[in-house]
């Protein structure tokens, strides 16, 4: 029991790689959360992505979502690319029009 | 311990605590380099995890391509040489709590699923199978991909020129 206790814990499984992408899920979800930068922001949403990824490759390898995880995860990464590239585009536009790119100061659509 | 599990506790630590470092660091720069080695690790644990394309996909485009346009929306958005990248950071307490009690929540569902797991299967690499996959059963989804990185292309082209133009506009 305590030999299988230990191999549990020394041998990377299924779910390690599913808590280290739940501790960096909630590290993304803190930065969106607290973080005012619009820069900040997005760098937590790749995070979050990231950790996305992390669970659909581990699904991939342990589970009999094979190939395809991985296939998904790279349509993700392809996703976040064309994401961060607008979202830059945006983010000039908003800093040339408000002069800042603090999220609260942007807020004429609020009403 | 065998090679592996220390590879694994070695790369999970670097990527967490350096994400956690991009969380709560006040200087937007060392937030953008933390995430640099977040971004590092996690294409290490994708090798551990035998995704070789995937991880080589990760670092080209995540810290090759978004890493560096992170990086000069920072330098084009910093207001003058007196602005010493400092990040605003607010709603400490309840937001800490919000995304604790989600990674906790999640934590718990990982670990009380029972997954079927099966003996995992050795790829030598992938990949030969990612293309025949990218050929054959997704190829509709990879046409379509490339479209939307064509549109989002032209999309950021014409949002950067019509920015440049309208400032030429009031110069004048």
């Amino acid at each position: 029991m305590d030999i299988m206790m230990i191999q549990m814990i020394t041998e990377p499984g299924l779910t390690h790689f599913l808590v280290v992408s739940a501790i960096l899920f909630g590290l993304g979800l803190m930065a969106i959360l607290t973080k005012r930068n619009v820069i900040m922001v997005l760098m937590g949403v790749e995070l979050i992505l990231n950790s996305a990824n992390i669970n659909l490759v581990a699904f991939s390898r342990f589970t009999e979502l094979s190939l395809d995880g991985h296939m998904i995860s790279l349509f993700v990464i392809i996703m976040a690319a064309a994401e961060a590239a607008v979202a830059l585009a945006i983010v000039l536009n908003i800093y040339n029009r408000f002069n800042s790119i603090n999220l609260d100061d942007i807020s004429l659509m609020k009403g | 311990m065998e090679l592996t599990t220390i590879l694994f506790y070695l790369f999970s630590l670097i990527t967490i605590s350096s994400a956690a470092i991009m969380v709560f660091s006040k200087n937007i720069v060392h937030s953008a380099f933390a995430l640099m080695f977040t971004l590092v690790g996690v294409a290490a644990l994708y090798v551990l995890l035998y995704a070789d394309f995937l991880a080589a996909t990760q670092l080209l485009v995540y810290v090759g391509g978004i890493l560096i346009l992170f990086l000069f929306g920072l330098m084009l958005t910093s207001q003058g040489r007196d602005m010493d990248f400092k990040s605003i950071t607010v709603n400490l307490l309840p937001a800490s709590l919000l995304s604790s009690a989600a990674a906790i929540l999640l934590i718990y569902a990982f670990g009380t699923a029972e997954w079927t797991i099966i003996s995992p299967i050795e790829h030598s690499d992938t990949v030969h199978g990612l293309g025949m996959m990218l050929m054959s059963d997704y190829v509709l989804p990879f046409i379509i991909a490339g479209v939307l990185l064509l549109i989002a292309i032209i999309g950021a082209i014409v949002m950067a020129t019509r920015l440049s133009s309208r400032l030429k506009k009031e110069s004048n």
